[in-house]
């Protein structure tokens, strides 16, 4: 289970406006922060405020800023392949590029990026059409992310297909279809391609986030979820994904189980 | 058409340990993937095997089973130095007279003999106590004292006197034998007790306590085979390398004890005995077990020779 810290995020207003003022000290605080709530990787995104050809700079200067403070790789989070690639050029270790689409245009610039980095890359069940209504549409594109992933020669352990979560607040039957969705990812391939999504997504403009997140969460590990993009100030989080891998059966049960997966990095 | 060989990426791996100093050490551990599947990861070390030798004469073992022992039975330092003539790796003294119930031996006596076992020998220790939980926590701090330095690999520690002898071996700077009754959960849990207190993780040898054959063989190989799927996912609390007391399980069997002349359909003892030993070997070392103990002089020869057999076997003289 790969948990990634959302937090560095220039939707956020104190890292938008560490970003316009190139002060690092909040984005190393929330570094810092995620590292030690549990972060196994950290997502950057300099947000849309930043103007498309600052992107890259901002991009890198973050990689840098995080990388020099805490011992983790970082998802980096962009529309725009040259702060992708501005951000895999500057990191150390394993990065993930957060996101491809399942559009051609998309996936003939980030899947050879992948393979040039030796990084990790999300695929999104979504295409130039928007994000499909049910589970057999989210499918069939990730099935195109899949043979296209292939066809460049990726490692099926290092694609990360993203269902797409949306709030349950107005699209409440999506939660089954994204559930469905990834029930059938893990058959699409042997290996089969792992599992991620953005989770707070699920809960926006609701009251009870937390709760929303965490259940959402447990519901997914139980349908082949390996990785999430999450809110680590939740301090609750880490402790229901170690019960849930206890009654999964993904971890082998003792009594110090909620410790042990603390401590598990 | 071609067959692509699927093979499975592990991300964790067993601890390699070191038991012994300087020349007198020897490392175990370190696989990379299941037992002997040398297509998936690396098995630097070979398993190794450990002779038992007791502080006194035992008066339970068969006549098969002292045979090739006699003269030296009672004298702990020649016993063992017999054992390394027939060949073993190492040496396991064990305790058995410190038992309240037989000789009831001071911790001090213990100790003595500990340390001139060690000195008689070229190779790493193994002390194991009486098995009684509350003795065993007296002797082996004694022991652990006497062999300050020596990394010599004592137990066993149990849930119920871990404390005192993981605080000794710490001090005194020895590995040590975490035993569990069958069960993965309480193994895992003890492994935490034990490195919490600040004891390396690295210097910790699981004992499952195994079953003979036919005598819950294939429970200890499913509890070991999950233990190292464990280790090999990253689970860092089941990574240890596994101890399998061999012997002690395999000559308290009928099938190990009984005579020729009482079971003649059984065929003939010496025959049938040393294959339940090594069967029971063999199984154990197929699922992971890393030391081995046994008895018979024999059952190391034919263990050793089936090691040996595979050309892909490293030779503990290249790793010592």
């Amino acid at each position: 289970m790969l948990l990634i810290g959302e937090r560095i995020n220039g939707m956020f207003k104190d890292i938008r406006e560490a970003i316009l003022n190139q002060n690092p000290e909040p984005v190393r605080h929330w570094a810092n922060y995620q590292y030690k709530a549990g972060a196994d990787y950290l997502d950057l995104s300099p947000g849309p405020a930043v103007e498309i050809e600052d992107q890259p700079r901002i991009m890198t200067w973050l990689v840098k800023t995080v990388q020099k403070d805490v011992p983790l790789p970082c998802c980096l989070d962009s529309t725009n392949p040259a702060a992708i690639q501005a951000g895999l050029l500057a990191h150390q270790g394993k990065a993930i590029i957060n996101s491809t689409s399942a559009s051609s245009g998309k996936m003939d610039i980030l899947f050879p990026l992948a393979l040039e980095y030796k990084a990790a890359i999300i695929g999104l069940t979504m295409n130039e059409k928007g994000v499909p209504q049910n589970a057999a549409d989210r499918l069939a594109l990730a099935m195109e992310l899949v043979v296209n992933a292939d066809q460049y020669g990726l490692p099926m352990e290092d694609l990360y297909l993203d269902p797409v979560v949306l709030p349950c607040n107005v699209a409440q039957e999506q939660g089954k279809e994204v559930l469905e969705t990834m029930r059938q990812i893990k058959i699409l391939a042997t290996p089969s391609p792992h599992i991620v999504i953005g989770l707070s997504n699920v809960s926006q403009n609701c009251p009870n986030r937390n709760l929303l997140n965490r259940t959402f969460l447990i519901m997914g590990l139980e349908a082949g979820l390996d990785a999430a993009i999450v809110d680590l100030t939740d301090e609750n989080l880490l402790d229901a994904v170690a019960a849930a891998r206890i009654l999964l059966n993904q971890d082998i049960y003792c009594d110090s189980f909620l410790s042990v997966f603390k401590k598990r990095r | 058409m071609p067959v692509k060989i699927i093979r499975e990426n592990w991300p964790g791996k067993v601890n390699t340990t070191t038991l012994g100093v300087s020349s007198k050490a020897i490392k175990i551990g370190g696989e990379g993937a299941l037992p002997f599947l040398y297509f998936e990861g690396e098995m630097p070390y070979r398993p190794v095997v450990a002779c038992e030798v007791w502080d006194e004469k035992p008066n339970d073992w068969p006549d098969l089973l002292t045979a090739p022992l006699t003269g030296v039975l009672g004298d702990p330092v020649a016993w063992a130095k017999k054992c390394l003539v027939y060949g073993a790796d190492l040496i396991c003294l064990r305790l058995a007279g410190a038992h309240p119930e037989t000789k009831n031996k001071s911790p001090q006596e213990c100790a003595l003999i500990a340390q001139r076992v060690y000195a008689a020998i070229n190779t790493p220790l193994i002390v194991v106590g009486c098995g009684e939980d509350e003795k065993d926590a007296a002797v082996l701090p004694a022991v652990a004292e006497a062999l300050a330095g020596k990394n010599c690999l004592l137990g066993w520690a149990t849930a119920e006197n871990y404390r005192t002898i993981t605080s000794a071996c710490n001090t005194y700077g020895h590995s040590l034998i975490a035993s569990s009754p069958l069960d993965i959960s309480l193994a895992k849990q003890l492994n935490i007790l034990i490195t919490e207190m600040g004891f390396n993780p690295g210097s910790v040898i699981i004992d499952p306590l195994v079953g003979a054959l036919g005598y819950g063989l294939e429970y200890a190989y499913s509890i070991m085979e999950r233990i190292r799927l464990s280790a090999l996912t990253g689970d860092k609390m089941l990574a240890m390398p596994v101890i399998c007391f061999v012997g002690q399980e395999t000559w308290k069997t009928k099938e190990a004890t009984s005579t020729s002349l009482e079971c003649p359909t059984w065929g003939e003892q010496a025959r049938r005995a040393i294959l339940w030993e090594l069967l029971t070997a063999v199984t154990l070392a197929q699922a992971g077990g890393t030391i081995m103990v046994m008895r018979h002089p024999e059952t190391v020869r034919h263990f050793l020779a089936y090691l040996l057999e595979d050309k892909r076997t490293v030779p503990l003289s290249s790793y010592k």
